[in-house]
């Protein structure tokens, strides 16, 4: 029996969802739709009568408040709702994209009783009114509607009520596929590697070719996989670790330097030198792990979903959120998430339709996608989404970036983990699916009768609500003692999971054994899927029962797939038969170091040329509503920030709960008043005119942000996460060079060790012959102590009357500003870093913060001064004064000194400080020495007056008129 | 029974507000078990052996069909007559955001919650009229006079974090009826306290009659959209850097009274909430 159910909003009733769509559609330039109507259809399947399925609906499906639902074991006649001629569109999930929405619905009826449900399948209906053409109803379905990628269109709603069963034969023994390499020519190893979509090179072909010739036999289709999981890019980093030549031409001059391992030359070389103590475990588990207090110390990594995100935003930001949690219930023996981050760098969201390269999805959609799917995953973990930053930059247009992070604590002692011989291989949570194999097509022609060759290989949609069962049961188990060791699955599915954790005993596995979605998949397809929601564990014999027994109280999937058997080889088994036979330390270490090369010419741009205007009051509001400066308010309030409580300094601060908070602090155990401070640094226009700088000034970014809310400058823990372009291109890898090199000589300067890090490269897009490569973008996160959050500090102006510092230097920067954009140029003059200035003046504001001398305290980044102090004042509801001549400036004398560039210039170093009148004298002593100026006072007026460096009123406005300005462009 | 208050936070798969609400009721004095829904259906532990029973937020079966939805069958059908002894026994019940949408969906709110009814519910929590899941402060005027209530101030501030929290009444009628029963224990308001008449953001969801939370006609039983575990401690409000040294700032805490003046850490408008559940308990269950 089939029974379809259809739900609608009741007359009267606010149908938000459907006003939602309205909105999307207006955004896609249709604007003769006057009416948008959601109706929710459950399709049910099995042996249930009609009153069950009337009960269902009611006591289930409908709330009979607010919703009016009807029901048929036929498709019905005409539409639920709406006008006659409205057009319908019924929307449904690809087979095999798993909906949760039908995992619980069939949950919730075996609940009430019912058994003989089979399978529930959900649909969404559009009503759309409205006069349209047939062309554009098509532009609505695949632009507003749905995606693809995981859903299509029910041409006819009849075909609802053909069974779903997704039945498909499997055979027991296998019929092991081999791929002969030896003898093979170069040119045919190519071709092999390219044909298997293997992205392994010639010479790593060649190596395994040798293995094969070595082992005498030839390899089976599962161990070519593998390898190539193992030895990817994304696992390995092999562009990191390989040897580059690196050519800088500058000035007429070549220098040339041979870089053998990027990565250990710069990033680890830093935390080597730097030889922090409280440095428990750096770079080689899933997340860098310092010390905190006496009883925990905590974790932090940053990923990046960025592929993923470009073909379906939603999903694959969804499942970035999922990973980077994962990574951290995979640290040591499994860290408790206590805070996420997420920063994003998209094009302008009214960046052109007609200007959109073939095929990518339009700004605007990406971001409402991106940040539903954070929203969506981090919500329901439970995890606090307390600090991120968005950037917009034209060539993000077919590579989004999307970076997630997540910060854990983790009992002291926890922090090592490693399997034992004998130990079981143990899967729990998400069943295994096609999700996440490449290329992989799931042809649905034997599902239904329409032929829509589907593909669910590249995305899919996360079950956050799978993950947190696991993250409640892991942290009950690592408290019992029941597993030796623990990953996530991430890229490369089990083959990397298994790997990693078998790289020193083996590992032997039944791939029967894994528990999968549905049946079909193969056992190559088994190893690799990328399966949202897995963990993996080495689990004594000896625990195990226990370990079923806790997984079976909270619902939980737990299966045994295998042993750790201490050969050293992995060997995998499908159905009794061995189908894979490989050693170990040749998948761990057999990889061929690449070569590749690098150049570095140092771009040179127009310089604008402009009259200093004698009136800031319009470029203020212009700089401060271009969307890299703008309020992200309605980005922050979709994500739950105060959930477990700990949010000390949330996103948004001041009287109205909109101004913008550097860094974030969050107090992870609530009876204790030790806090943990988290910023981000990120400026990819810095790096179009210089990497290296752009380097060193996101790290002092993100330093000064922790700085600046009271942050122990001696606990400062950074990450690096490089998304960049075609890294075989030397113009490419040169820029990546330099930013390493960068990050390698402010860290050590700064004294703040990398603890974790990443990359993603080929951030290219070709439309039309050309590639569209993202400007190099280098995102640094920092993580610091806050000893006692009661003294922690906000950036809103708080009291009329009191006085406002600028502490650090101003130089004649503005290389990659804001401003120079609003003239639509960049500049070269890339601001610098002093880091022995910059040091001595955070040691010193930060011990004045600790004495309690700092009412309020801003850093300076883009948009400069005049931002900043803009910000302070709206933020706290006051206005204030400021005098330019009291600005700090190097090279007085220089003739570029000019208003614009005191107010606008984004040196780094710079904070704007807030000092009761009362306290002028402690923090002028406090800060002895250190280059600052006494710029002005706070007003309790709302109006901001500025005096230029001829002592003239060069800005005068009301600071409701520059939030508003600030609050409005990404309102939509 | 033990000289305890004794109270059970549920949880299932997606509760996430079950850490900091323990933690609100221990600070509070009370004796606190985090219990999954499981174990109260196989038995290993039983709802009669605590005093207050609290639901705490988060997205139980992720929200899936409706927020709440699937929770609150599994009250209503599989634990329905545990909770009708509970209520017969004058214990309370607090069901906080997801909480709330559970005992709404279950017909425990706004009671009297009857097992086997067949239209079990009078009101629902429905979606926000924004459209979308918002985490934002409201201000929320105190109007109930029950067990939970009792003593606030007039105002308080609360954090909201909903995609579901749109109070709609079934009739007219029920309205009245809650009005005229005392059972609407919070409405959103202005900071002023003035009413919000629907007016976004102060009435963030676009509940009918600023509706924020209600209590069953007895006041033992209050569900609420705002989360008081959330402004427990001082540094939950959202820019007590302002109030810290002003000298409006520096109000005694609400329950943290201490007769030799020692300093004790500063409680958040929600605090009281809490500690009104356990003095209740001790004053009539123990």
């Amino acid at each position: 029996m089939i029974w379809r159910i259809e739900i609608k909003d009741k007359d009267g009733v606010f149908d938000s969802a459907g006003h939602g769509v309205l909105r999307d559609i207006a955004d896609l330039g249709v604007s003769s739709i006057t009416d948008v109507r959601v109706v929710q259809v459950f399709i049910l399947e099995g042996d249930l009568s009609r009153d069950d399925a009337e009960r269902v609906a009611r006591e289930l499906l409908v709330d009979g408040v607010v919703q009016d639902y009807r029901i048929a074991d036929k498709p019905f006649s005409r539409a639920f709702t709406g006008k006659k001629d409205a057009h319908l569109i019924e929307i449904t999930y690809n087979p095999g994209v798993m909906d949760p929405v039908e995992a619980s619905t069939l949950k919730g009826i075996r609940d009430m009783g019912i058994a003989g449900v089979k399978a529930v399948r959900t649909s969404r209906q559009f009503v759309i009114e409205g006069r349209v053409s047939e062309k554009q109803v098509e532009l609505i379905k695949d632009k507003a509607l749905m995606n693809k990628l995981i859903q299509h269109a029910l041409k006819d709603p009849a075909a609802a009520f053909t069974p779903v069963v997704l039945d498909r034969r499997v055979k027991d023994k296998p019929d092991v596929g081999s791929v002969p390499l030896k003898g093979l020519s170069d040119k045919k190893l190519a071709e092999i590697s390219k044909k298997g979509q293997l992205y392994l090179n010639v010479n790593e072909m060649k190596a395994i070719q040798a293995y094969f010739d070595k082992e005498g036999r030839v390899p089976t289709d599962i161990e070519l996989e593998a390898m190539a999981q193992t030895w990817s890019e994304h696992c390995n980093h092999k562009t990191f670790r390989g040897n580059i030549t690196y050519t800088v031409k500058e000035k007429g001059r070549v220098k040339t330097e041979h870089i053998n391992n990027l990565l250990k030359n710069t990033i680890v070389k830093a935390t080597m030198t730097l030889n922090k103590p409280w440095c428990v475990s750096v770079f080689h588990d899933n997340a860098g792990i310092v010390k905190f207090d006496d009883k925990y110390n905590i974790c932090f990594k940053a990923e990046t979903h960025n592929h993923p995100s470009a073909l379906e935003p939603f999903g694959g930001a969804n499942t970035g959120v999922g990973g980077v949690i994962r990574d951290i219930l995979g640290t040591g023996l499994g860290a408790k998430p206590v805070c996420n981050t997420d920063v994003f760098c998209f094009a302008p969201p009214d960046f052109p339709v007609d200007k959109l390269p073939a095929g990518a999805l339009h700004p605007k959609r990406v971001m409402k996608g991106v940040v539903s799917g954070v929203r969506d995953y981090g919500n329901k973990m439970g995890i606090p989404t307390v600090n991120g930053a968005i950037c917009f930059h034209e060539h993000f247009v077919g590579n989004p970036l999307v970076f997630c992070g997540t910060i854990g604590i983790i009992p002291k002692g926890q922090d090592k983990k490693a399997a034992k011989k004998g130990d079981l291989v143990v899967v729990m949570g998400g069943r295994t699916g096609r999700d996440g194999i490449h290329g992989a097509t799931f042809s649905s022609g034997e599902l239904t009768h329409e032929s829509e060759v589907v593909s669910s290989g590249a995305v899919q949609i996360g079950n956050p609500i799978e993950e947190k069962k696991v993250l409640d049961i892991l942290i009950q188990a690592r408290d019992e003692g029941l597993y030796s060791a623990v990953t996530d699955c991430g890229a490369g599915g089990l083959s990397s999971a298994v790997g990693e954790m078998g790289e020193k005993l083996g590992a032997r596995i039944d791939l029967d054994l894994v528990p999968l979605k549905y049946q079909g998949l193969n056992y190559t397809e088994i190893w690799i899927s990328e399966s949202q929601e897995r963990m993996v564990f080495a689990v004594p014999s000896s625990k195990i029962e226990r370990l079923k027994e806790l997984c079976a109280s909270e619902n939980v999937d737990l299966a045994v797939i295998g042993t750790y058997p201490g050969t050293g080889r992995l060997e995998l088994f499908y159905h009794g038969v061995k189908v894979c036979d490989l050693e170990m330390a040749f998948m761990h270490g057999g990889v061929p170091r690449i070569a590749k090369k690098a150049t570095w010419t140092p771009p040179r741009y127009k310089e604008p040329q402009f009259k200093c205007p004698s009136d800031f009051a319009p470029k203020l509001r212009e700089v401060l509503s271009d969307y890299n400066v703008c309020s992200k308010e309605a980005v922050i309030r979709r994500y739950d920030h105060e959930v477990q409580g700990g949010s000390v300094i949330k996103p948004l601060v001041g009287p109205a709960c909109d101004g913008p908070s550097d860094a974030s602090v969050i107090r992870p155990i609530l009876s204790s008043k030790k806090g943990i401070a988290v910023s981000n640094g990120i400026n990819p226009r810095f790096g179009l005119i210089d990497p290296y700088w752009m380097a060193a000034s996101v790290i002092d970014e993100a330093v000064r942000q922790v700085v600046a809310v009271g942050a122990d400058l001696s606990t400062i823990a950074i990450l690096d996460n490089f998304c960049w372009g075609n890294p075989d291109k030397p113009d490419r890898l040169g820029g990546l060079v330099r930013a390493a090199k960068g990050c390698h000589d402010f860290a050590v300067a700064y004294g703040t060790p990398f603890i974790s890090g990443k990359d993603s490269f080929y951030n290219e897009y070709t439309d039309k012959g050309r590639s569209i490569a993202i400007p190099g973008t280098l995102l640094l996160s920092a993580m610091a102590h806050v000893k006692d959050v009661e003294k922690a500090v906000t950036m809103d102006f708080k009291r009329p009357g009191s006085y406002i510092y600028i502490v650090g230097k101003t130089y004649a920067e503005w290389g990659g500003s804001v401003y120079l954009k609003t003239f639509g140029a960049i500049g070269n003059d890339v601001p610098k870093l002093h880091p022995k200035d910059a040091m001595a003046a955070y040691t010193a504001l930060s011990a004045a913060i600790q004495k309690r001398l700092v009412l309020s305290a801003h850093d300076c980044s883009e948009g400069g001064l005049a931002v900043a102090l803009a910000e302070m004042a709206f933020a706290g509801g006051f206005g204030a004064t400021a005098i330019l001549n009291m600005v700090p400036f190097e090279g007085k004398t220089c003739r570029v000194k000019r208003d614009d560039m005191v107010l606008f210039s984004e040196s780094n170093s710079r904070l704007i400080v807030e000092v009761d009148a009362r306290d002028q004298k402690a923090f002028e002593r406090m800060m002895a020495g250190i280059p600052m100026g006494m710029i002005g006072r706070v007003l309790d007026v709302p109006e901001l007056f500025v005096y230029g460096l001829k002592d003239n009123l060069c800005l005068k406005v009301n600071v409701n008129e520059l939030k508003e300005a600030w609050k409005k462009p990404l309102l939509f | 029974m033990s000289a305890k208050v004794r109270v059970l936070v549920l949880r299932t798969a997606g509760t996430n507000c079950n850490v900091e609400t323990a933690f609100a009721f221990e600070q509070s004095g009370a004796c606190v078990d985090e219990v999954h829904l499981e174990k109260l259906f196989s038995g290993k532990v039983k709802m009669a052996d605590y005093h207050i029973m609290a639901l705490p937020g988060g997205f139980s079966y992720g929200d899936d069909i409706a927020s709440g939805r699937i929770f609150a069958n599994e009250m209503r059908l599989r634990l329905g007559r545990d909770i009708e002894h509970f209520i017969q026994d004058k214990k309370l019940i607090i069901g906080i955001c997801n909480g709330f949408q559970i005992l709404v969906k279950a017909g425990i709110l706004p009671g009297p919650f009857v097992p086997d009814a067949q239209d079990h519910q009078a009101v629902t929590l429905t979606h926000n009229d924004c459209g979308k899941f918002e985490s934002r402060w409201t201000h929320l005027k105190v109007e109930g006079k029950g067990v939970w209530t009792e003593g606030l101030q007039d105002v308080i501030y609360v954090p909201v974090a909903h995609g579901e929290g749109k109070f709609v009444p079934l009739r007219q009628d029920i309205m009245a009826a809650l009005k005229a029963g005392g059972q609407v224990a919070f409405r959103y308001v202005r900071a002023d306290g003035t009413p919000a008449h629907g007016a976004y953001p102060e009435n963030p969801n676009g509940a009918i009659d600023d509706v924020a939370g209600i209590t069953d006609a007895t006041g033992r039983i209050l569900g609420l959209m705002p989360h008081p575990e959330r402004h427990f401690l001082f540094t939950q409000h959202p820019f007590w850097t302002r109030l810290a040294k002003s000298p409006q700032g520096a109000k005694s805490p609400k329950g943290a009274k201490s007769p030799k003046g020692e300093k004790k850490s500063r409680l958040g408008d929600g605090a009281k909430v809490f500690e009104n559940g356990v003095n209740y308990v001790k004053k009539n269950l123990l």
